[in-house]
């Protein structure tokens, strides 16, 4: 994973729609939190092209399974959570930090401002860590979250999710995401997850049931691939 | 390109669940020569500060090196500066719109056709409501001559150059982020 002879010098540039617009209306909390200027243009450097890489620093043992950080099991449908993060061209992104966070079964996080009437668990924090192994894999052990309100229009509900961060190998392959569940019947109703545009693309939000990866009576497997950037075609300049 | 990228989604509220640790706003080991704090306040277009913003910092340390464990073909070689991470993660949610790292001023970096950058920072902000990171950069208001020359900089239309400028306090620097409105931060597209 070190080979430099493996190290990209750039990276894509990612086509216009691959992510929401900053500006999506009916996500209200964006109308005045999204830059109304135009981006400029970042060539990319050696700041852009290298990365943070957080290793044991900020994973330790048992990290990834979330049922069991206290004394006893979680309430829920206890799950296995489990994908491959790849850049565009396929290639594992092994040894690189991914980091989620969710709301309980009942959809409530265990946060100071979240004020839902739904039933803390004292037996789940809803957050994991792990590295991906030499094939980019990871695996965490969690409940599945629940649906829940927020304010955003009249009878407005989440779909399902979990927060997912990535680091990838380079500040320009960064990126905070969140994945859904198979047939969702809040997706047609969720600004966040419909604020991106192409259907196709937002399929690529949804894990998949897996029963290769399910423990026969212990646990239901979801399966989800992360898809960072690849190397870009304009080889970087002091490489040469 | 041959499989689409994941798109990105807000880092919503709530975020200090999963993303903030204890050390996480120190790219330098406490104690390190020079180590010095930028703070700031993110602001929304109303003018109102964003209390559910999380920032993330990655730099080169004083002689423009990074902790990067990768062969980037950048001959200078990774750091050799004890303790540098060169990223900073901020994202209490205190409620405040304040953020804080705890850093180095990182040394000039050569650029692309030769030319060199001035000092800079390379800064992702997430926030609530924000579907998708908003990158900028930090450079240095004490640092005029390399500022002058650095291609980045002569890029911003003069009249927002100073949206990219941390303003020097007795402790380090300020920069405070404006998503939008007449003060609106540079953002760039990377």
């Amino acid at each position: 994973m070190s080979d430099p002879q493996d190290t990209p010098t750039s990276y894509v540039r990612e086509p216009e729609g691959t992510h929401p617009a900053l500006d999506s209306p009916e996500y209200r909390s964006s109308a005045l939190r999204h830059p109304a200027r135009p981006l400029l243009y970042l060539p990319q450097d050696v700041t852009e092209i290298t990365g943070p890489q957080l290793g044991p620093e900020r994973v330790t043992e048992g990290d990834h399974d979330l049922t069991r950080q206290h004394a006893e099991l979680p309430i829920g449908e206890r799950i296995i959570l489990t994908g491959r993060v790849i850049d565009t061209d396929g290639r594992p992104l092994a040894g690189t930090l991914v980091e989620i966070w969710q709301a309980n079964a009942a959809g409530r996080y265990r946060h100071g401002r979240d004020d839902w009437d739904a039933p803390l668990d004292p037996n789940f924090s809803g957050a994991g860590r792990c590295l991906t192994d030499e094939h980019g894999r990871f695996r965490f052990i969690t409940v599945k979250p629940g649906a829940y309100p927020w304010g955003n229009h009249y009878n407005a509900w989440r779909p399902a999710h979990i927060h997912f961060s990535l680091l990838g190998r380079a500040f320009a392959q960064r990126l905070v995401t969140q994945m859904y569940f198979p047939a969702d019947p809040l997706f047609a109703y969720d600004p966040i997850f419909q604020s991106v545009r192409d259907p196709a693309a937002r399929e690529r939000m949804i894990a998949r049931f897996s029963i290769a990866e399910t423990v026969p009576s212990w646990a239901q497997a979801y399966e989800w691939d992360i898809v960072l950037r690849g190397p870009g075609a304009t080889p970087f300049e002091h490489a040469l | 390109m041959i499989f689409a990228p994941t798109p990105s989604q807000t880092v919503g509220p709530f975020f200090s669940i999963g993303l903030p640790w204890p050390a996480g706003p120190d790219a330098v080991a406490p104690g390190t020569p020079g180590e010095l704090t930028i703070t700031g306040h993110v602001y929304d277009g109303a003018g109102e500060l964003v209390p559910d913003n999380l920032i993330e910092t990655w730099q080169p340390d004083p002689d423009g090196r990074f902790a990067d464990l990768y062969g980037y073909g950048y001959e200078a070689g990774p750091s050799r500066l004890a303790g540098f991470r060169g990223f900073a993660r901020s994202g209490a949610e205190i409620g405040d719109g304040s953020w804080t790292v705890r850093t180095v001023k990182p040394g000039p970096l050569p650029g692309l056709g030769g030319a060199e950058q001035a000092p800079h920072i390379d800064v992702s902000v997430f926030a609530r409501g924000l579907l998708h990171r908003c990158v900028t950069r930090i450079y240095f208001a004490d640092e005029p001559e390399a500022n002058g020359r650095d291609a980045v900089l002569r890029s911003v239309p003069a009249d927002r150059r100073e949206t990219l400028l941390a303003v020097p306090t007795d402790d380090g620097y300020r920069f405070d982020i404006h998503l939008q409105g007449p003060r609106e931060t540079v953002f760039f597209a990377l």
